[in-house]
């Protein structure tokens, strides 16, 4: 185990080493840039190959093709070229190819504040490619945390056979702190087909619903599709198949929400008010915390560490608990994961403490909010 | 059905599919048969050769093709064979698609793959306009004709794809029109084995939705019009194969050169590093 002082991005890119991933390909954008520079001095080492593209929508279209081929790949940006990763992130979704996307966000819209954070992109991430899909994505808090999600975000997109977000920001990609670029967590790769050629049809699944994709080459001439296709990857244009292929790429994530979803609660058994914060939010909204409680208020956190899947029954839980009063969600923006929160507080007050992106919430913006909320 | 009575190509064609969805007179049936034809011909291991496809009615040719295929999104079928190729060298990666799908929306896919010659072949069908959405103008659609898009004539300059092929970088292009079936099929099986980024355009009649409003109703006319007015000419100036209306259309292999490919100058740059251990800490 090798402990080094790094920045939230190397770690990055050292988590997806770790993972196995061998294909990086990329479109430079602050504050997600030292992935990809990394990536560029680290890959060629490992046989790994770093490509840097003419733009986001090659990139995205490059670790699909590369994902099809076989091997684990990855692409980095920031607001803008995540917009543009959103055609083919649908194209992953619907050709159910493994794959991890991370977003070092920055403030927007458009080209906002290229050199400073925000959670902007919280709702693009889960929504911003067309049709109904459900999405894993997760949000690290710390750096150590983008080398340890990073790690997961892999392992889960070869799980599930799906591309995978790991959504952070910009003070916690450039964020220098002590990681270790430990090897405790299991490395898992995509399964291999072991029905015969002769039968084999690409999407049937067995309880899993989840498929088996070959890789490009091995003799089972698969064909892959962004349209609408039946079990043998064929086109498909009717309601009925529709109906059923989106139903099971939704429910091959829904059905294993209990397992997807993960958070990290402060202080939450007696709370009377929750602030509900994820991403460098969550750090300076657990200092909050501590304040509250040092002050005998009766204040806990729950971090978010998956946000899509939505934690709802963690949240709908607290939420039912009589002691609890109200729940606080500071963001990066104007409201994005706060219409989550609402949506499961069981009607208890909640409270939105937004902030543009630019600049993180002091603690003393969290704090006060907390004290307002118990003294209601 | 006994082994002889299997038509010879049906190993690479997926027959649980047809009939395909091309309307008759369409030239595509010619482009994807020729394709067949030079991959038996080039003497390819069929399992290792990799169609990819953008969308269009050309695109369509993936999902006909037995061999891994993959049908991708609009314009970017190039990046995606990309990936496939980096991934593994040993893949024979073949890009399939239409003009509107290849020269708009991915036309800075092409210029910038054949820059860094990938090791591919870049088949387009030219039918001279978007012929799925229903005949509007492309970036191949010749000055004046007429679209549903340019009801009064076409007014912007088309593209002529061997020279921009040729002016990005590829080490091999050629124009066939689908009228000359055989030296279209020989020029594919040798593209096939070529190395480096090829290119091959197919002019192909779109009776449907191009020729209609362009006084070639049917197919036969649109090739009536090849035989009247295509020219070969090897080796030829690129910069001289403009499609003008009226004017000849030049065909032929204009270029065929050698230059070390991305992958293995990747390789040498991979073994330079572990040899000398440059680039480390
Ligand atoms: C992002 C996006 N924009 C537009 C379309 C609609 N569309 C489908 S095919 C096509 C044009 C195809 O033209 P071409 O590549 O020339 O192929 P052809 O159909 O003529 O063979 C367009 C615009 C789409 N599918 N995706
Ligand atoms: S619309 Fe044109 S290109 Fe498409 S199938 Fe019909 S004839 Fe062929």
């Amino acid at each position: 185990m090798v402990e080094r002082f790094i920045s939230g991005n190397v770690a990055c890119a050292e988590g997806a080493l770790k993972a196995g991933c061998r294909f990086f390909a990329g479109y430079p954008i602050t504050p997600s840039t030292e992935i990809a520079e990394h990536m560029a001095l680290e890959l060629p080492k490992y046989d790994g190959i770093f490509i840097q593209m003419e733009d986001e929508l090659a990139s995205m279209a490059a670790i699909l093709g590369a994902s099809a081929a076989g091997t684990k790949s990855m692409t980095a940006t920031s607001g803008p070229g995540f917009s543009l990763m959103m055609e083919n992130l649908g194209l992953g979704i619907m050709m159910e190819l493994p794959c991890v996307l991370v977003n070092i966000q920055r403030a927007g819209p458009s080209t906002g504040l290229p050199t400073l954070a925000a959670q902007g992109d919280m709702m693009q991430a889960r929504w911003g490619s067309h049709g109904s899909y459900e999405i894993i994505a997760l949000t690290p808090s710390s750096p150590q945390e983008l080398y340890d999600l990073t790690i997961r975000a892999f392992n889960l997109a070869e799980e599930y056979s799906t591309p995978v977000l790991v959504m952070s920001d910009e003070i916690v990609g450039h964020m220098c702190e002590r990681v270790s670029l430990h090897s405790e967590i299991e490395i898992k790769n995509r399964k291999i087909p072991s029905r015969p050629k002769a039968k084999y049809r690409v999407y049937e699944t067995g309880e899993d619903l989840i498929p088996t994709i070959p890789n490009a080459g091995t003799g089972y001439r698969i064909h892959l599709t962004g349209l609408t296709h039946d079990e043998r990857g064929y086109p498909a244009i009717n309601a009925e198949t529709q109906e059923r292929l989106v139903k099971r790429l939704n429910d091959k994530i829904t059905k294993n929400a209990a397992s997807l979803v993960r958070v990290e609660q402060l202080f939450t058994e007696d709370a009377e008010v929750i602030v509900v914060a994820y991403g460098i939010t969550a750090r300076i909204a657990a200092a909050a915390v501590r304040e509250a409680r040092s002050n005998n208020i009766k204040a806990g956190l729950l971090r978010l560490i998956t946000v899509w899947p939505f934690p709802d029954s963690v949240l709908k839980e607290l939420a039912s608990r009589e002691k609890l009063r109200s729940l606080i969600v500071p963001e990066l923006n104007y409201g994005q994961i706060y219409y989550e929160v609402e949506r499961c507080s069981r009607g208890k007050s909640t409270t939105l403490v937004p902030k543009m992106g630019g600049e993180a919430h002091t603690c003393n913006e969290i704090y006060s909010a907390i004290k307002k909320s118990v003294s209601k | 059905m006994k082994a002889e009575d299997k038509h010879p190509l049906t190993d690479y064609v997926r027959e649980d599919r047809m009939p395909h969805i091309w309307c008759s007179g369409c030239g595509l049936g010619t482009a994807m048969s020729s394709f067949v034809e030079a991959v038996k011909k080039a003497k390819l291991e069929a399992d290792n050769l990799v169609i990819v496809s953008g969308i269009g009615c050309a695109g369509r040719v993936a999902g006909y093709l037995n061999f891994d295929s993959y049908h991708t999104t609009h314009g970017r079928a190039i990046p995606f064979a990309l990936g496939l190729k980096l991934a593994n060298p040993k893949l024979k990666v073949v890009v399939f698609s239409g003009d509107g799908d290849l020269f708009a929306i991915g036309g800075n896919h092409f210029i910038h793959a054949a820059r860094r010659n990938i090791d591919m072949l870049v088949i387009c069908v030219n039918n001279f306009n978007y012929g799925m959405t229903g005949g509007q103008v492309g970036p191949t659609t010749p000055l004046e004709a007429r679209t549903t898009t340019t009801p009064y004539g076409n007014i912007e300059h088309p593209f002529n794809l061997p020279y921009l092929a040729c002016a990005s970088g590829a080490v091999y292009v050629a124009r066939w029109t689908v009228l000359d079936a055989r030296r279209l099929t020989n020029s594919i099986a040798e593209a096939l084995n070529k190395k480096g980024f090829s290119f091959i355009e197919i002019l192909a009649p779109c009776p449907t939705t191009y020729g209609k409003r362009n006084k070639l109703p049917t197919g036969l006319d649109e090739l009536e019009l090849y035989k009247k007015h295509a020219i070969l000419k090897h080796g030829a100036d690129t910069k001289e194969a403009d499609i003008v209306i009226g004017k000849s259309i030049i065909t032929g292999k204009f270029i065929d050169i050698e230059k070390p490919t991305f992958s293995e100058i990747y390789a040498e740059m991979v073994h330079k590093i572990k040899s000398a251990k440059i680039g480390e800490e």
